[in-house]
């Protein structure tokens, strides 16, 4: 028998075998609270520990209450998920994690976005009738994520995320009984691990354990500074997804906004990440096209697949995971850090600014941006190319902070010469993002040929790994593509065993590229918030005039001003870099 | 040690060992002597006293088989000494340190004399 | 003594009897007979069925039909399987399965054999604790003998059956005995319970269908096999057959491993095989169940012990602890003392148990402190229960039992404690109090050179007196007092 008849809140309902009570309750819209459980459909994430034990539901002639989270429905089955009983215990149960946690809602960075805040609220909770004492932890703050492990209610998800999406595996439950918490090994400090800064453990965290180093006060700081000339980036993810933080409808598109808000923080220039995208794209095209064809021409030497470079999280996870394979990805930049390299020299140049006057800020979708930035290879005498990150939820705080009403700003164009861009560097903050706006400029460049269409729909989608071959006129190009570290993993573990067959690889390390980054407003575990945000880049590709990297006319000019060719000599020094062994 | 092929050979196995460990059955001089060796034994010393019975059993020359075995449960009473004399049941000792284990030897095994300290077998095996 | 072989030795036959580390000795006593009978004379349901026919449960705690667990995991299909040996044995006190291993550990070997050839399983995993090297020690030799004499390894007796078992060493976590945690401890995992089911027997170790059973349960199936169901069956009572291993622990003269029948009575195992109380005490409890069991009084000394009875009465089997508490004991300390071992084994993954557990010990503690009030009582019986019904396994959902046990059935002393301000039991120091009776007092100033904090002031030749704001309850004036001038109340 598949399907299983059931009584739930005296509703009687017929659903599929090994359909959960939970899942079973939702559907006839009685919405269970839950806690740790977090689901991310179509990417295949879920954290289900059972471990909250909010989620209890009363089920006839059973001995305890059920979790409705983990409970599979059965035939015959007689739910009651408001039963005095149940209540009772699920408020104990609420009182007793809020009895050990600080009750410091007024002043946390969470605060008005935490899912405990709202479920205490939900359950009405006035008091804490089991007080008693609290865990206390050091925090542990690194270059991109503060610890505060007192508020830790040991959900798991971003345990979850770390070892089972990220594979990572730094964070772990550790201690027991009462002791127990989430932390790296020996409770060391995030930066002393293994730590990608990907930030998908702050991305699912429901309270303020987790949360960005806040980096708002040193740009407000540069801002005031009138000695300074303060410009702005802003990656393509961040235009998708802001609009949230403003109670607008995910997917909802706000660059002209963002643009205006931007200026009205009184930032000298408004750039765009997407146009270093496209430079990107042309050096990594190159590179890809070198490589190709140095193989193709028999060269032993010559390492394929190529991977892609841009994310800061993906490229410390090969540091440490897998340092015999260094060679491998392009040397390209990232976008942030080619933008940053561009700004503090020909447009420095341009503007008769000194490279320490000249303060860029920019706004990411991610935190491990701002581990990227520190790192020594991209500053020169001590100063770096890319001074402040902020993520697009800071940036929110913000606009915020400055008084500034978002919903209602006009709508106004990026800066030149360093904000105009193509449809290709939009298409970055997507997975399938930076190989489809690769592939729109490579074949070009490679068929001399113009492409006969420009949407590559067998790039596209939410699958973890996906897989295409591109015609570049009659040579087969074989593609992979991974989001989510632990899918990488397998594509690395394919090239070690020598099994891949790909020719170039694009990895971004969080679920659904950057969109889905560690900076951005919380999804609180709906996917679809994601997939909105993905088709709203896709929208915004669609509607721009230029759409390949390659035609962006501010990028030709560089080449012709600056740079001379891509992978030039110079652009070798200012736009390309080398990877380290972490594991010494 | 050639593997025990078949079910039958373990049954021939069976009844040679069981003539030569005499178990239950008196044999015609030996006396056998068992030792409380599990964690709770050797705790209370009983290596020692197994020790000192070999030496002691062999200084009086006396023909016994002394081994050791598991747990019989009266932790309270360990170390803990089964002996059984040819042609009679065996009895158990407890608190068995030095002075009670040269007293068993002397006056139980030798001169067969009634000792104090015997534990009654408070038991059914699952033949009884 | 006035035991009049009220035991039954089955699980423990050969402890005691023959050296374990000699396989001789062992297959002198019908060692691997039953494995030998089921491999050439019953298939894998006939001997399911005599298995379930002797009515055996598990004795690891649950109680599980061992012949329906062995069944159920023979259902599921799949192309590996195994048998898991459990020898955490966490409890506290708790050396059955230990005695076991020391003393018979072929008859352990052999059960797992018959339960693999039932199962479908080729592999045998043993999870024992560290912390038991001489269990772990015979275990070693007596796999190495057995696959000498090829009844363990390919083909065994010539049947074609293939079976080898292995170690796997556990760090001694008590929760690592709940057996979803000790399979994740033994796939290298932090040692946690998982929500089931999926059970074990459906999903276990790496995935595969895995029968779990206790030591003393396997060391029970050669006997049914050998003598035969109808014999097993024939001890015990209704729905619990055959024997269990106690460890009798606590104020008690016979301290020791008892095996008795179902059906016995607590006070037999208490007076008959235990012999009575300390020093001819007064009896108060026995608490049964481990850590997380009830504290019974003598209300219930004429139980017949059985799975149901127990849990009928607010306790339960568990693995086999037996802690006999007398006049002497005060049972909120009982209560938190054994609340202070759960929150230490706690695994820390369920909200109830991790803080709810943490929080009845600190109301505890305030009653044992003397500042508990009518109302801390409430609410340790309102947050046991929450505890119990909402924890994920078994540590959680049964931790509560040692204090809603003892609210039940010696509230007056929970009353005396926070309403008198005093401990029954005159076991809670904070509750004590030391007077010196004037007319008794000489005035010799013994107390009052002996007292460590100055807490006593007197002239030399008149009464002295305490204070108690600064008595710290050590006693010592008490004990010097010549004359019984000093009270304890
Ligand atoms: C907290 C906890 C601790 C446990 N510890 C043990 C143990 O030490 N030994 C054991 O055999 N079973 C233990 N169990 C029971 C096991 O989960 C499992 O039911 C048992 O091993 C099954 O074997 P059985 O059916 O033969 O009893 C424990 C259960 C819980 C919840
Ligand atoms: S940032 Fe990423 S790698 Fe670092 S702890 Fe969080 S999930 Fe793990
Ligand atoms: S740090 Fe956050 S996500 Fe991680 S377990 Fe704690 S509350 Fe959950
Ligand atoms: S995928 Fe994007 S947001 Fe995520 S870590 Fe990489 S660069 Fe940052
Ligand atoms: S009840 Fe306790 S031991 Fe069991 S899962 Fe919950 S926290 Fe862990």
């Amino acid at each position: 028998m598949d399907t299983i008849n059931l009584i739930i809140d005296n509703k009687p309902i017929v659903v599929k075998k090994g359909t959960t009570i939970l899942e079973a309750a939702s559907s006839i819209g009685v919405q269970v609270p839950t806690l740790c459980h977090m689901k991310l459909d179509d990417l295949n994430i879920e954290n289900k520990p059972g471990g909250c034990r909010v989620c209890v539901v009363e089920v006839e002639g059973r001995r305890n209450l059920a979790p409705a989270c983990c409970t599979d429905v059965h035939e015959g089955m007689v739910v009651n998920s408001h039963s005095i009983r149940a209540i009772n215990a699920r408020r104990t149960v609420m009182e007793l994690i809020l009895s050990d946690h600080p009750a410091d809602c007024l002043i946390c960075a969470k605060s008005g976005d935490c899912e405990l805040q709202d479920m205490a609220q939900q359950l009405g909770i006035r008091k804490i009738h089991y007080p008693g004492e609290q865990s206390h932890y050091r925090e542990d703050t690194s270059p991109a994520i503060i610890r505060e492990i007192d508020k830790c209610i040991m959900c798991r998800r971003c345990e979850m995320m770390c070892n089972e999406v990220q594979t990572v595996g730094v964070l772990s439950a550790i201690n027991r009984g009462f002791d127990s918490v989430v932390s790296p090994a020996f409770e060391m400090n995030l930066d002393h691990s293994e730590c990608t800064y990907c930030g998908q453990c702050v991305a699912v965290c429901p309270t303020g354990a987790l949360t960005e180093v806040d980096d708002t006060g040193k740009v407000i700081r540069a801002l005031s500074d009138p000695a300074k000339t303060v410009i702005v980036q802003t990656a393509p993810a961040v235009r998708a997804a802001l609009g949230e933080e403003f109670e607008m409808e995910p997917g909802t598109l706000v660059t002209g906004k963002l643009v205006s808000a931007l200026r009205r923080l009184r930032f000298d220039h408004v750039f765009d990440t997407d146009f270093a995208a496209d430079l990107t794209i042309m050096e990594e095209g190159t590179e890809l096209l070198n490589r190709l064809g140095k193989h193709l021409a028999g060269d032993k030497d010559v390492k394929l697949p190529i991977l892609t470079s841009c994310c800061p999280a993906w490229v410390k996870f090969f540091e440490h995971q897998f340092p015999e394979m260094k060679e491998i990805p392009s040397t390209a930049r990232s976008p942030q850090q080619m933008f940053g390299s561009i700004a503090k020299t020909y447009f420095a140049e341009k503007l008769g600014v000194e490279r320490e006057n000249l303060v860029v800020v920019s706004i990411m979708p991610c935190v491990a941006k701002k581990y990227e930035c520190g790192r020594d290879e991209f500053k020169v005498n001590g100063n770096p190319d890319v001074d402040h990150v902020i993520t697009t939820r800071e940036l929110a705080a913000l606009i915020k902070l400055s008084n500034i009403d978002f919903k209602t700003l006009p709508n106004e164009d990026f800066d030149n010469p360093l904000g105009e861009s193509t449809g290709a560097g939009v298409i970055f903050g997507t997975t399938g993002g930076v190989i489809e706006a690769a592939v729109r400029t490579a074949y070009e460049i490679h068929t001399k040929k113009e492409l006969p269409r420009l949407d590559f729909d067998e790039l596209r989608g939410m699958d973890g790994i996906r897989e295409a071959t591109i015609d570049f006129d009659g040579l087969p190009i074989k593609i992979g593509i991974a989001h989510g570290l632990g899918n990488a993993r397998k594509l690395l573990e394919d090239i070690q065993a020598g099994k891949s067959e790909f020719h170039a690889i694009e990895i971004m390390s969080c679920p659904g590229g950057c969109i889905g980054g560690g900076g951005q407003p919380y999804h609180h575990g709906n996917a679809e918030i994601l997939k909105k945000r993905q088709m709203a880049i896709y929208q915004e590709d669609k509607n721009k005039t230029l759409r390949k990297s390659h035609e962006n006319p501010h990028i030709i000019k560089l080449y012709e001003e600056f740079l001379g060719e891509p992978m030039s000599e110079k652009a070798h020094h200012l736009l390309h870099t080398e990877y380290f062994d972490r594991t010494e | 040690m050639s593997k025990v092929k078949s079910f039958t050979d373990l049954k021939n196995l069976k009844s040679e060992y069981h003539k030569k460990q005499i178990f239950g059955t008196p044999a015609e001089s030996l006396v056998q002597i068992k030792v409380g060796m599990a964690t709770c034994g050797i705790a209370s010393g009983a290596k020692e006293i197994k020790k000192f019975l070999i030496e002691e059993c062999e200084h009086q020359a006396i023909d016994a088989e002394i081994k050791q075995t598991g747990c019989l449960g009266y932790c309270y009473a360990e170390p803990m000494v089964e002996v059984q004399l040819p042609d009679s049941e065996p009895v158990v000792f407890g608190y068995v340190d030095k002075k009670r284990a040269k007293s068993i030897i002397e006056n139980y095994i030798i001169q067969g004399e009634e000792i104090e300290g015997e534990i009654p077998i408070s038991f059914k095996t699952i033949n009884d | 003594m006035t035991d009049t072989k009220k035991q039954i030795r089955i699980a423990l036959r050969n402890c005691g009897l023959i050296d374990p580390e000699q396989i001789e000795d062992y297959i002198a006593q019908d060692g691997y007979f039953a494995l030998g009978k089921c491999l050439t004379e019953y298939t894998q349901d006939q001997t399911i069925a005599e298995i379930k026919e002797s009515g055996l449960r598990g004795r690891g705690g649950g109680g599980f039909p061992t012949g329906l667990k062995w069944e159920i995991t023979k259902n599921v299909e799949a192309d590996q399987k195994f048998v898991v040996c459990n020898a955490d044995e966490g409890d506290p006190g708790a050396f059955m399965d230990r005695s076991i291993l020391e003393g018979d550990p072929h008859s352990v070997l052999e059960a797992m054999a018959i339960c693999g050839y039932c199962i479908g399983a080729d592999k045998g995993l043993i999870y024992i604790r560290a912390e038991y090297p001489l269990a772990i020690e015979r275990l070693k030799i007596a796999i190495k003998q057995a696959r000498e004499f090829g009844l363990l390894g390919n083909d065994i007796l010539g049947t074609g059956f293939n079976f080898d078992i292995e170690l796997r060493y556990g760090a001694g976590a008590f929760v690592c005995g709940e057996e979803t945690a000790l399979i994740h401890s033994m796939e290298g995992l932090r040692g946690e319970p998982t929500f089931k089911p999926p059970f074990p027997s459906v999903s276990g170790y790496m995935g595969k269908p895995t029968n779990v059973n206790n030591v003393e349960t396997f060391a029970s199936v050669p006997v049914i096999i050998n003598k035969g169901a109808g014999w097993f069956n024939k001890i015990g009572t209704e729905k619990s057959k055959g024997t269990k291993v106690f460890a009798l622990a606590g104020k008690i003269n016979n301290v020791g491993l008892v095996e008795v029948p179902m059906g016995t009575t607590l006070r037999e195992v208490v007076y008959d095989i235990g012999g009575g109380i300390v020093n001819g005490k007064e009896f108060k409890s026995v608490q049964t169940g481990g850590p997380s069991g009830g504290c019974l009084t003598k209300d219930f000394l004429d139980t017949p012990i059985d799975y149901d009875n127990l849990v009928a009465a607010g306790s339960m089997m568990g693995s086999g602890g037996m802690i006999v508490m007398d006049e002497d004991d005060c049972m909120v300390s009982i209560a938190k003392f054994y609340l202070e071992f759960t929150l230490e084994e706690s695994c820390g993954k369920c909200t109830p148990c991790r803080i709810g557990n943490k929080r009845l010990h600190e109301i505890l503690e305030k009653i044992t402190e003397g500042n508990g009030t009518e109302e801390d009582i409430d609410r340790l019986k309102v947050l046991s229960n929450v505890i119990k019904d909402t924890s994920l396994c078994g540590l959680g959902q049964s931790s509560p039992n040692p204090v809603l046990s003892t609210i039940a059935n010696f509230e007056d002393e929970y009353l005396a404690h926070v309403k008198d301000g005093k401990c029954p039991a005159g076991q809670c120091k904070s509750l004590l109090r030391y007077d010196i009776i004037e007319d008794l007092c000489t005035g010799c100033t013994l107390c009052f050179r002996n007292c460590p904090v100055g807490a006593i002031t007197g002239e030399r030749r008149a009464p002295h007196f305490i204070d108690q704001s600064l008595c710290i309850k050590c006693g010592v004036c008490f004990e010097k007092c010549k004359f019984d001038a000093i009270t304890l109340t």
